[in-house]
Protein backbone atom coordinates (compact mmCIF):
# COMPACT_ATOMS: atom_id res chain seq x y z
CA UNK A 1 0.00 0.00 0.00
CA UNK A 2 1.57 3.58 -1.05
CA UNK A 3 0.87 6.39 1.54
CA UNK A 4 -0.51 10.11 0.17
CA UNK A 5 -0.26 12.31 3.15
CA UNK A 6 -1.35 15.69 2.81
CA UNK A 7 -0.80 18.45 5.37
CA UNK A 8 -3.86 21.07 5.50
CA UNK A 9 -7.31 20.87 4.94
CA UNK A 10 -7.77 24.27 3.80
CA UNK A 11 -8.74 24.97 0.07
CA UNK A 12 -5.74 23.67 -1.71
CA UNK A 13 -5.64 20.66 0.32
CA UNK A 14 -9.62 19.48 0.80
CA UNK A 15 -9.68 19.78 -3.31
CA UNK A 16 -6.23 17.71 -3.62
CA UNK A 17 -7.79 15.06 -2.06
CA UNK A 18 -11.43 15.12 -3.48
CA UNK A 19 -9.84 14.86 -6.87
CA UNK A 20 -7.51 12.42 -6.08
CA UNK A 21 -9.42 9.74 -4.25
CA UNK A 22 -11.51 9.03 -7.29
CA UNK A 23 -8.80 8.53 -9.37
CA UNK A 24 -6.16 6.15 -7.25
CA UNK A 25 -7.20 2.74 -6.38
CA UNK A 26 -8.55 2.32 -2.56
CA UNK A 27 -6.48 -1.44 -2.60
CA UNK A 28 -3.64 0.90 -3.85
CA UNK A 29 -3.55 4.09 -2.20
CA UNK A 30 -3.93 4.89 1.30
CA UNK A 31 -4.94 8.91 1.47
CA UNK A 32 -4.46 10.88 4.90
CA UNK A 33 -5.23 14.26 5.61
CA UNK A 34 -4.07 16.70 8.85
CA UNK A 35 -5.62 19.65 9.97
CA UNK A 36 -4.86 21.48 13.23
CA UNK A 37 -8.85 22.84 12.73
CA UNK A 38 -11.73 20.76 12.49
CA UNK A 39 -13.84 24.06 10.74
CA UNK A 40 -13.20 24.75 7.27
CA UNK A 41 -13.81 28.78 6.46
CA UNK A 42 -14.47 30.45 3.59
CA UNK A 43 -12.39 32.94 3.46
CA UNK A 44 -12.68 35.21 0.55
CA UNK A 45 -16.59 35.76 2.64
CA UNK A 46 -14.27 37.51 5.68
CA UNK A 47 -14.36 41.11 3.59
CA UNK A 48 -18.37 40.92 4.10
CA UNK A 49 -18.17 40.41 7.69
CA UNK A 50 -17.82 43.89 9.05
CA UNK A 51 -20.42 45.43 6.42
CA UNK A 52 -22.74 42.80 7.82
CA UNK A 53 -23.55 41.39 4.47
CA UNK A 54 -21.98 37.66 5.90
CA UNK A 55 -22.74 36.33 9.57
CA UNK A 56 -20.17 34.46 10.80
CA UNK A 57 -21.69 31.13 10.36
CA UNK A 58 -22.22 31.27 6.89
CA UNK A 59 -18.81 31.04 6.05
CA UNK A 60 -18.06 28.52 8.16
CA UNK A 61 -18.59 24.63 7.66
CA UNK A 62 -17.20 21.41 9.38
CA UNK A 63 -14.25 20.15 7.99
CA UNK A 64 -15.51 16.30 7.92
CA UNK A 65 -18.72 16.82 5.36
CA UNK A 66 -16.49 18.80 2.65
CA UNK A 67 -14.06 15.89 2.17
CA UNK A 68 -14.84 12.64 1.07
CA UNK A 69 -15.50 9.21 1.60
CA UNK A 70 -12.48 6.94 1.58
CA UNK A 71 -9.77 9.61 3.31
CA UNK A 72 -8.62 9.16 6.75
CA UNK A 73 -8.33 12.67 8.12
CA UNK A 74 -6.44 13.74 11.55
CA UNK A 75 -6.92 16.51 13.73
CA UNK A 76 -3.41 17.97 14.53
CA UNK A 77 -0.76 20.61 14.93
CA UNK A 78 2.63 19.34 12.15
CA UNK A 79 5.70 19.63 14.00
CA UNK A 80 8.19 19.26 11.43
CA UNK A 81 8.57 17.26 7.92
CA UNK A 82 11.80 14.54 7.92
CA UNK A 83 12.12 14.76 4.02
CA UNK A 84 15.15 12.02 4.65
CA UNK A 85 13.01 9.31 6.34
CA UNK A 86 9.82 10.06 4.61
CA UNK A 87 8.05 10.95 7.89
CA UNK A 88 5.94 13.71 9.66
CA UNK A 89 6.01 14.19 12.90
CA UNK A 90 2.83 15.99 15.09
CA UNK A 91 3.18 18.25 17.76
CA UNK A 92 1.34 14.98 20.21
CA UNK A 93 4.06 12.95 18.91
CA UNK A 94 2.90 10.79 16.15
CA UNK A 95 4.81 9.77 13.18
CA UNK A 96 3.06 9.36 10.01
CA UNK A 97 5.42 7.95 6.91
CA UNK A 98 4.25 8.91 3.59
CA UNK A 99 5.26 7.53 0.03
CA UNK A 100 3.99 11.27 -1.55
CA UNK A 101 3.17 14.43 0.29
CA UNK A 102 1.53 17.64 -0.58
CA UNK A 103 2.24 20.51 1.94
CA UNK A 104 -1.01 22.71 1.71
CA UNK A 105 -0.91 24.89 5.50
CA UNK A 106 -2.03 28.02 3.45
CA UNK A 107 -0.33 31.51 4.48
CA UNK A 108 -1.40 32.94 7.91
CA UNK A 109 -1.91 36.71 8.86
CA UNK A 110 1.12 37.35 11.27
CA UNK A 111 0.42 40.49 13.57
CA UNK A 112 3.86 39.87 15.77
CA UNK A 113 6.11 40.82 12.55
CA UNK A 114 5.25 44.66 12.80
CA UNK A 115 6.06 46.42 16.17
CA UNK A 116 2.47 47.60 17.77
CA UNK A 117 0.21 45.55 15.82
CA UNK A 118 0.23 42.45 18.24
CA UNK A 119 -0.58 44.41 21.44
CA UNK A 120 -2.95 43.54 23.27
CA UNK A 121 -4.09 46.96 23.55
CA UNK A 122 -4.42 47.13 19.78
CA UNK A 123 -8.15 46.99 19.13
CA UNK A 124 -8.43 49.47 22.23
CA UNK A 125 -6.69 52.22 20.06
CA UNK A 126 -8.73 51.56 16.70
CA UNK A 127 -6.40 48.77 14.94
CA UNK A 128 -8.56 45.95 13.42
CA UNK A 129 -7.60 43.90 10.85
CA UNK A 130 -10.46 41.15 8.63
CA UNK A 131 -7.96 38.55 7.50
CA UNK A 132 -9.18 36.53 10.55
CA UNK A 133 -12.89 35.36 11.07
CA UNK A 134 -12.57 36.92 14.90
CA UNK A 135 -10.69 40.20 13.48
CA UNK A 136 -13.52 40.84 11.00
CA UNK A 137 -16.17 40.22 13.70
CA UNK A 138 -14.58 42.84 15.95
CA UNK A 139 -14.05 45.24 12.92
CA UNK A 140 -17.52 44.68 12.39
CA UNK A 141 -18.23 46.19 15.90
CA UNK A 142 -15.95 48.73 16.14
CA UNK A 143 -17.09 50.10 12.30
CA UNK A 144 -20.78 50.09 14.19
CA UNK A 145 -18.86 52.42 16.93
CA UNK A 146 -17.27 54.81 14.41
CA UNK A 147 -18.54 58.12 14.15
CA UNK A 148 -15.93 60.00 12.01
CA UNK A 149 -12.24 61.13 11.23
CA UNK A 150 -8.96 58.57 9.21
CA UNK A 151 -9.89 55.58 8.19
CA UNK A 152 -6.49 54.27 7.53
CA UNK A 153 -6.34 50.77 5.58
CA UNK A 154 -2.54 49.75 5.68
CA UNK A 155 -1.23 46.90 2.81
CA UNK A 156 2.04 46.20 5.43
CA UNK A 157 3.83 44.18 2.97
CA UNK A 158 3.60 41.69 -0.07
CA UNK A 159 3.04 38.75 -0.89
CA UNK A 160 -0.49 38.22 1.25
CA UNK A 161 -3.04 35.92 0.61
CA UNK A 162 -6.36 37.51 -1.58
CA UNK A 163 -4.03 40.80 -2.78
CA UNK A 164 -6.93 42.43 -4.01
CA UNK A 165 -8.61 42.26 -0.49
CA UNK A 166 -7.22 45.44 0.98
CA UNK A 167 -8.26 47.73 -2.50
CA UNK A 168 -12.04 45.79 -2.20
CA UNK A 169 -11.97 47.01 1.70
CA UNK A 170 -11.36 50.31 0.92
CA UNK A 171 -13.58 50.75 -1.65
CA UNK A 172 -16.50 48.97 0.05
CA UNK A 173 -15.39 51.44 3.33
CA UNK A 174 -15.92 54.16 1.17
CA UNK A 175 -19.27 53.29 0.00
CA UNK A 176 -20.40 52.17 3.20
CA UNK A 177 -19.54 55.26 4.93
CA UNK A 178 -21.74 57.20 2.20
CA UNK A 179 -24.68 55.12 3.51
CA UNK A 180 -24.26 55.51 7.21
CA UNK A 181 -24.04 59.47 6.17
CA UNK A 182 -20.45 59.81 7.31
CA UNK A 183 -18.71 60.11 4.48
CA UNK A 184 -17.97 63.79 5.24
CA UNK A 185 -16.47 63.59 8.36
CA UNK A 186 -14.38 60.70 7.29
CA UNK A 187 -11.10 60.71 5.61
CA UNK A 188 -10.47 57.55 3.33
CA UNK A 189 -6.83 56.79 3.14
CA UNK A 190 -4.91 53.82 1.16
CA UNK A 191 -1.16 53.00 2.51
CA UNK A 192 0.74 50.56 0.58
CA UNK A 193 4.69 49.64 -0.12
CA UNK A 194 3.93 49.56 -3.76
CA UNK A 195 4.14 52.63 -5.98
CA UNK A 196 0.59 52.60 -6.94
CA UNK A 197 -2.72 51.35 -5.98
CA UNK A 198 -1.44 48.17 -7.30
CA UNK A 199 1.28 46.13 -8.36
CA UNK A 200 0.59 45.77 -12.51
CA UNK A 201 0.56 48.72 -14.18
CA UNK A 202 -2.44 48.64 -16.26
CA UNK A 203 -4.50 47.64 -13.25
CA UNK A 204 -2.58 50.11 -10.96
CA UNK A 205 -4.12 52.93 -13.32
CA UNK A 206 -7.37 52.01 -13.32
CA UNK A 207 -7.80 50.99 -10.00
CA UNK A 208 -5.49 54.24 -9.38
CA UNK A 209 -8.61 56.35 -11.11
CA UNK A 210 -11.17 55.17 -9.23
CA UNK A 211 -9.44 55.53 -5.82
CA UNK A 212 -9.54 59.64 -7.00
CA UNK A 213 -13.28 59.67 -8.21
CA UNK A 214 -14.13 57.93 -4.50
CA UNK A 215 -11.85 60.70 -2.71
CA UNK A 216 -9.74 57.87 -1.19
CA UNK A 217 -6.08 59.33 -0.75
CA UNK A 218 -3.06 57.31 -1.75
CA UNK A 219 -0.04 57.32 0.12
CA UNK A 220 2.56 54.72 -1.79
CA UNK A 221 5.86 54.17 -1.24
CA UNK A 222 5.60 53.81 2.68
CA UNK A 223 7.01 50.74 4.51
CA UNK A 224 6.06 50.36 7.81
CA UNK A 225 8.48 50.31 10.80
CA UNK A 226 5.97 50.97 13.47
CA UNK A 227 2.46 51.19 15.05
CA UNK A 228 2.34 54.01 17.40
CA UNK A 229 -0.54 52.92 19.61
CA UNK A 230 -0.48 55.77 21.71
CA UNK A 231 0.02 58.47 19.04
CA UNK A 232 -2.82 56.67 16.92
CA UNK A 233 -0.48 56.88 13.95
CA UNK A 234 1.86 54.60 11.03
CA UNK A 235 5.65 55.34 11.27
CA UNK A 236 7.69 54.17 8.12
CA UNK A 237 11.03 53.53 7.87
CA UNK A 238 11.71 57.15 6.52
CA UNK A 239 10.20 58.40 9.10
CA UNK A 240 6.48 59.70 7.28
CA UNK A 241 3.90 59.39 9.72
CA UNK A 242 -0.08 58.45 8.92
CA UNK A 243 -2.61 59.35 12.14
CA UNK A 244 -5.82 57.29 12.27
CA UNK A 245 -8.15 57.02 14.41
CA UNK A 246 -9.56 53.18 12.97
CA UNK A 247 -6.72 51.66 11.58
CA UNK A 248 -7.48 48.31 9.21
CA UNK A 249 -3.62 47.10 8.98
CA UNK A 250 -3.29 44.05 6.71
CA UNK A 251 -0.78 41.72 8.45
CA UNK A 252 2.59 40.30 6.90
CA UNK A 253 1.71 36.85 5.95
CA UNK A 254 4.04 34.01 6.99
CA UNK A 255 3.91 30.60 5.87
CA UNK A 256 3.34 27.55 8.64
CA UNK A 257 6.33 27.62 11.20
CA UNK A 258 6.73 24.07 10.41
CA UNK A 259 8.10 24.66 6.84
CA UNK A 260 10.39 26.48 8.12
CA UNK A 261 11.86 24.17 10.78
CA UNK A 262 11.67 21.51 7.88
CA UNK A 263 14.08 23.18 6.11
CA UNK A 264 11.43 23.67 3.22
CA UNK A 265 10.60 27.44 3.48
CA UNK A 266 11.85 30.70 2.27
CA UNK A 267 12.00 33.82 4.45
CA UNK A 268 8.67 33.68 5.34
CA UNK A 269 8.32 29.67 5.48
CA UNK A 270 6.63 29.95 2.21
CA UNK A 271 7.37 26.44 0.66
CA UNK A 272 9.89 26.84 -2.20
CA UNK A 273 8.95 25.18 -5.39
CA UNK A 274 9.38 24.71 -9.07
CA UNK A 275 6.34 27.42 -10.44
CA UNK A 276 5.18 24.82 -13.00
CA UNK A 277 4.93 21.65 -11.29
CA UNK A 278 4.72 22.50 -7.45
CA UNK A 279 7.07 19.79 -6.90
CA UNK A 280 9.31 21.09 -3.66
CA UNK A 281 12.85 22.29 -4.55
CA UNK A 282 15.38 18.99 -5.07
CA UNK A 283 12.90 16.59 -3.76
CA UNK A 284 10.88 14.39 -6.13
CA UNK A 285 8.35 13.23 -3.33
CA UNK A 286 7.20 16.35 -2.29
CA UNK A 287 4.99 19.33 -3.44
CA UNK A 288 3.09 22.34 -2.22
CA UNK A 289 0.38 23.57 -2.94
CA UNK A 290 -1.93 26.60 -2.34
CA UNK A 291 -0.97 29.66 -0.74
CA UNK A 292 1.96 27.60 1.17
CA UNK A 293 3.81 27.60 -2.03
CA UNK A 294 6.18 30.44 -3.26
CA UNK A 295 4.88 30.91 -6.30
CA UNK A 296 5.50 34.30 -8.10
CA UNK A 297 1.63 34.71 -8.42
CA UNK A 298 -1.60 35.73 -6.57
CA UNK A 299 -2.05 33.60 -3.37
CA UNK A 300 -5.62 33.15 -3.82
CA UNK A 301 -8.21 30.20 -4.17
CA UNK A 302 -8.46 30.38 -7.92
CA UNK A 303 -4.68 29.98 -8.23
CA UNK A 304 -5.12 27.55 -6.17
CA UNK A 305 -8.35 25.63 -8.28
CA UNK A 306 -6.48 26.10 -11.50
CA UNK A 307 -2.90 25.07 -10.29
CA UNK A 308 -4.82 21.47 -9.23
CA UNK A 309 -6.21 20.83 -12.87
CA UNK A 310 -2.35 21.27 -13.40
CA UNK A 311 -1.45 19.12 -10.72
CA UNK A 312 -3.69 16.49 -10.60
CA UNK A 313 -2.64 15.22 -14.03
CA UNK A 314 1.06 15.68 -13.29
CA UNK A 315 0.77 13.64 -10.24
CA UNK A 316 -0.77 10.58 -11.66
CA UNK A 317 1.96 10.59 -14.11
CA UNK A 318 4.27 11.23 -11.64
CA UNK A 319 3.50 8.13 -9.43
CA UNK A 320 3.66 6.40 -12.50
CA UNK A 321 7.46 7.35 -12.58
CA UNK A 322 6.91 9.14 -15.80
CA UNK A 323 7.98 13.10 -16.53
CA UNK A 324 5.10 15.30 -15.83
CA UNK A 325 4.29 17.07 -18.53
CA UNK A 326 1.95 19.73 -17.79
CA UNK A 327 2.66 23.28 -17.09
CA UNK A 328 0.86 25.54 -14.76
CA UNK A 329 1.41 29.41 -16.30
CA UNK A 330 0.43 31.30 -12.73
CA UNK A 331 -3.29 31.63 -13.94
CA UNK A 332 -5.20 33.81 -11.82
CA UNK A 333 -8.94 34.98 -11.47
CA UNK A 334 -10.16 37.76 -9.49
CA UNK A 335 -13.30 39.45 -8.82
CA UNK A 336 -12.81 43.14 -6.96
CA UNK A 337 -15.74 44.14 -4.93
CA UNK A 338 -15.64 48.27 -5.60
CA UNK A 339 -19.09 49.36 -3.82
CA UNK A 340 -22.06 50.86 -4.89
CA UNK A 341 -23.04 47.20 -6.29
CA UNK A 342 -20.22 46.64 -8.64
CA UNK A 343 -16.97 44.59 -9.01
CA UNK A 344 -14.63 44.14 -11.42
CA UNK A 345 -12.97 41.39 -12.36
CA UNK A 346 -8.70 40.26 -12.97
CA UNK A 347 -7.63 37.73 -15.01
CA UNK A 348 -4.17 36.84 -15.44
CA UNK A 349 -1.21 34.57 -15.25
CA UNK A 350 2.98 34.95 -14.73
CA UNK A 351 3.32 36.77 -18.46
CA UNK A 352 0.41 38.34 -19.02
CA UNK A 353 -0.52 41.24 -16.95
CA UNK A 354 -4.55 41.76 -15.78
CA UNK A 355 -5.86 43.67 -19.61
CA UNK A 356 -9.30 45.58 -19.97
CA UNK A 357 -12.25 43.36 -21.64
CA UNK A 358 -14.85 41.07 -21.23
CA UNK A 359 -14.56 37.34 -19.67
CA UNK A 360 -15.64 34.48 -20.57
CA UNK A 361 -16.74 35.66 -24.13
CA UNK A 362 -16.17 38.11 -26.35
CA UNK A 363 -18.04 41.05 -26.54
CA UNK A 364 -21.00 40.00 -24.38
CA UNK A 365 -19.09 38.85 -21.31
CA UNK A 366 -21.11 39.12 -19.26
CA UNK A 367 -18.45 39.91 -17.07
CA UNK A 368 -16.15 42.53 -17.42
CA UNK A 369 -12.34 42.80 -17.40
CA UNK A 370 -10.21 45.71 -15.25
CA UNK A 371 -14.01 47.72 -15.35
CA UNK A 372 -16.79 47.50 -13.33
CA UNK A 373 -20.47 46.54 -13.86
CA UNK A 374 -23.13 44.79 -11.83
CA UNK A 375 -22.69 41.22 -13.13
CA UNK A 376 -19.03 40.90 -11.78
CA UNK A 377 -20.62 41.94 -8.16
CA UNK A 378 -22.97 39.26 -8.87
CA UNK A 379 -20.42 36.59 -9.89
CA UNK A 380 -18.68 37.48 -6.77
CA UNK A 381 -21.44 36.99 -4.32
CA UNK A 382 -22.83 33.58 -6.15
CA UNK A 383 -18.90 32.32 -5.79
CA UNK A 384 -19.32 31.29 -2.17
CA UNK A 385 -22.38 28.27 -3.66
CA UNK A 386 -19.67 27.43 -6.12
CA UNK A 387 -17.17 27.27 -3.78
CA UNK A 388 -18.90 24.96 -1.75
CA UNK A 389 -20.50 22.65 -4.19
CA UNK A 390 -18.12 22.67 -7.11
CA UNK A 391 -14.84 23.62 -6.14
CA UNK A 392 -14.40 21.82 -2.95
CA UNK A 393 -15.96 18.71 -3.81
CA UNK A 394 -13.55 19.09 -6.95
CA UNK A 395 -16.57 18.99 -9.95
CA UNK A 396 -15.38 20.81 -12.37
CA UNK A 397 -15.84 24.36 -14.03
CA UNK A 398 -16.72 25.84 -17.05
CA UNK A 399 -12.73 27.55 -16.11
CA UNK A 400 -9.63 26.39 -17.89
CA UNK A 401 -6.69 26.41 -15.94
CA UNK A 402 -4.64 28.23 -18.29
CA UNK A 403 -5.42 31.61 -18.84
CA UNK A 404 -6.81 32.63 -22.35
CA UNK A 405 -6.58 35.84 -24.32
CA UNK A 406 -10.43 35.32 -25.74
CA UNK A 407 -12.13 38.56 -25.23
CA UNK A 408 -9.39 40.26 -23.90
CA UNK A 409 -7.99 44.40 -25.04
CA UNK A 410 -3.96 43.91 -26.13
CA UNK A 411 -2.81 46.64 -25.01
CA UNK A 412 -1.67 49.03 -28.04
CA UNK A 413 2.27 50.42 -27.44
CA UNK A 414 2.58 53.81 -25.83
CA UNK A 415 3.26 56.80 -28.97
CA UNK A 416 6.13 57.98 -28.96
CA UNK A 417 6.33 61.13 -26.79
CA UNK A 418 7.16 64.05 -29.23
CA UNK A 419 8.43 66.14 -26.10
CA UNK A 420 11.27 62.91 -25.80
CA UNK A 421 12.35 63.42 -28.80
CA UNK A 422 13.24 66.78 -28.36
CA UNK A 423 14.46 66.92 -25.18
CA UNK A 424 18.31 67.90 -25.08
CA UNK A 425 20.32 65.00 -25.17
CA UNK A 426 21.08 63.82 -21.68
CA UNK A 427 24.98 63.81 -21.19
CA UNK A 428 24.74 60.17 -20.10
CA UNK A 429 24.07 57.34 -22.20
CA UNK A 430 22.30 55.44 -19.36
CA UNK A 431 18.18 55.82 -19.64
CA UNK A 432 16.85 58.50 -16.94
CA UNK A 433 14.88 56.31 -14.39
CA UNK A 434 11.69 57.51 -12.74
CA UNK A 435 12.39 57.00 -8.98
CA UNK B 1 15.74 46.98 -25.90
CA UNK B 2 17.71 49.66 -25.51
CA UNK B 3 21.31 49.04 -25.46
CA UNK B 4 23.87 51.60 -24.71
CA UNK B 5 27.38 52.51 -24.92
CA UNK B 6 28.67 53.17 -20.86
CA UNK B 7 32.40 53.70 -20.28
CA UNK B 8 33.20 51.93 -23.41
CA UNK B 9 31.15 48.97 -23.48
CA UNK B 10 27.91 47.60 -24.72
CA UNK B 11 25.44 47.20 -21.79
CA UNK B 12 21.63 46.32 -22.22
CA UNK B 13 18.71 47.44 -20.70
CA UNK B 14 15.36 47.26 -20.56
CA UNK B 15 12.04 49.74 -20.91
CA UNK B 16 12.78 50.84 -17.46
CA UNK B 17 16.10 51.68 -17.82
CA UNK B 18 17.44 48.25 -15.53
CA UNK B 19 20.06 46.47 -16.76
CA UNK B 20 18.83 42.70 -18.34
CA UNK B 21 22.40 41.12 -17.77
CA UNK B 22 23.98 41.00 -14.83
CA UNK B 23 27.19 39.17 -16.00
CA UNK B 24 27.65 42.92 -17.76
CA UNK B 25 28.00 45.13 -14.31
CA UNK B 26 30.90 46.23 -12.13
CA UNK B 27 31.71 48.37 -9.88
CA UNK B 28 32.42 51.75 -11.98
CA UNK B 29 29.32 50.82 -14.03
CA UNK B 30 27.65 50.60 -10.35
CA UNK B 31 28.77 54.37 -9.86
CA UNK B 32 27.54 55.60 -13.55
CA UNK B 33 24.26 53.85 -12.72
CA UNK B 34 24.66 55.70 -9.01
CA UNK B 35 25.20 58.72 -10.14
CA UNK B 36 22.21 58.57 -12.62
CA UNK B 37 19.82 58.73 -10.13
CA UNK B 38 21.79 60.96 -7.82
CA UNK B 39 23.74 58.55 -5.03
CA UNK B 40 27.00 58.53 -4.30
CA UNK B 41 28.55 55.20 -3.66
CA UNK B 42 30.16 54.45 -0.43
CA UNK B 43 31.56 50.73 0.83
CA UNK B 44 28.92 50.36 2.72
CA UNK B 45 26.48 50.45 -0.29
CA UNK B 46 28.73 48.57 -2.19
CA UNK B 47 28.24 45.61 0.75
CA UNK B 48 24.66 45.78 -0.01
CA UNK B 49 25.16 45.20 -3.54
CA UNK B 50 27.66 42.43 -2.96
CA UNK B 51 24.70 40.95 -1.23
CA UNK B 52 22.22 41.33 -3.26
CA UNK B 53 24.13 40.42 -6.32
CA UNK B 54 25.27 36.98 -4.73
CA UNK B 55 21.92 36.32 -3.78
CA UNK B 56 20.62 36.53 -6.91
CA UNK B 57 22.67 34.26 -8.54
CA UNK B 58 22.28 31.68 -5.86
CA UNK B 59 18.12 31.91 -6.32
CA UNK B 60 17.71 32.88 -9.77
CA UNK B 61 15.90 36.20 -8.28
CA UNK B 62 16.29 39.57 -7.25
CA UNK B 63 16.22 39.91 -3.38
CA UNK B 64 13.18 41.85 -1.61
CA UNK B 65 13.67 44.25 1.06
CA UNK B 66 12.53 41.67 3.52
CA UNK B 67 14.94 39.29 2.25
CA UNK B 68 17.70 42.00 2.61
CA UNK B 69 17.09 41.96 6.02
CA UNK B 70 16.33 38.33 7.16
CA UNK B 71 19.53 36.63 5.03
CA UNK B 72 21.68 39.31 4.10
CA UNK B 73 21.27 40.88 7.98
CA UNK B 74 21.32 44.71 6.76
CA UNK B 75 18.77 46.81 8.72
CA UNK B 76 15.66 47.81 6.93
CA UNK B 77 15.96 51.15 8.23
CA UNK B 78 19.70 51.89 7.35
CA UNK B 79 18.67 49.92 3.39
CA UNK B 80 16.11 53.57 3.40
CA UNK B 81 19.10 55.11 4.73
CA UNK B 82 21.38 54.14 1.77
CA UNK B 83 18.89 54.05 -0.76
CA UNK B 84 16.66 56.61 0.35
CA UNK B 85 12.48 56.57 -0.60
CA UNK B 86 12.68 53.24 -2.62
CA UNK B 87 15.16 51.26 -1.16
CA UNK B 88 14.44 47.87 -3.42
CA UNK B 89 14.06 49.78 -6.64
CA UNK B 90 17.03 52.04 -6.41
CA UNK B 91 19.25 49.29 -4.91
CA UNK B 92 18.17 46.85 -7.81
CA UNK B 93 19.11 49.31 -10.15
CA UNK B 94 22.71 49.97 -8.88
CA UNK B 95 23.12 46.58 -8.66
CA UNK B 96 22.40 45.48 -12.20
CA UNK B 97 19.65 43.28 -11.43
CA UNK B 98 16.27 43.02 -12.29
CA UNK B 99 13.54 44.89 -9.73
CA UNK B 100 12.36 42.30 -7.32
CA UNK B 101 9.04 40.22 -8.51
CA UNK B 102 5.81 42.63 -7.79
CA UNK B 103 4.16 39.57 -6.54
CA UNK B 104 0.10 39.90 -6.92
Amino acid sequence: MRRLLVLGAGTAGTMAVNKLRPLLAEDEWDITIVDQSEEHHYQPGYLFVPFGWYRPEQIVKPRKRLITRGVTQLTGAVDRVDTDANLVHLADGTELAYDQLIIAPGTHPTPSETPGLAEPNARERGVHSFYTLDDAVALRDAMQRFDGGRLVVNLIDLPIKCPVAPLEFAFLVEAWLHERGLREETEVIYVTPLDGAFTKPLAAKELGGMFTERGIDLEPDFMLEQVDLDEQCLVSYDERVVPFDLLVPIPINRGAAFVGRSGLGDELDHVRVDKHTFLAEGLDDVFALGDAANLPTSKAGSVAHFSLDVFVENFLRHIDGLEMHERFDGHANCFIESGYGKAMLLDFNYDTEPLTGTFPFPEVGPLKLLGENEANHWGKLAFRWIYWHLLLPGRPLPLHADMSMIGKDRPSLPDPDPEAEQAPRRTSALMEVSM
Amino acid sequence: MPVVTVLERQIHLDEEGFLTEPSEWDEALARELAANIGLELTPRHLEVIAFARSDQAEQGETPTLRRMTAVGGFPTKELFQLFPKKPAKKLSYVAGLQKPVGCV
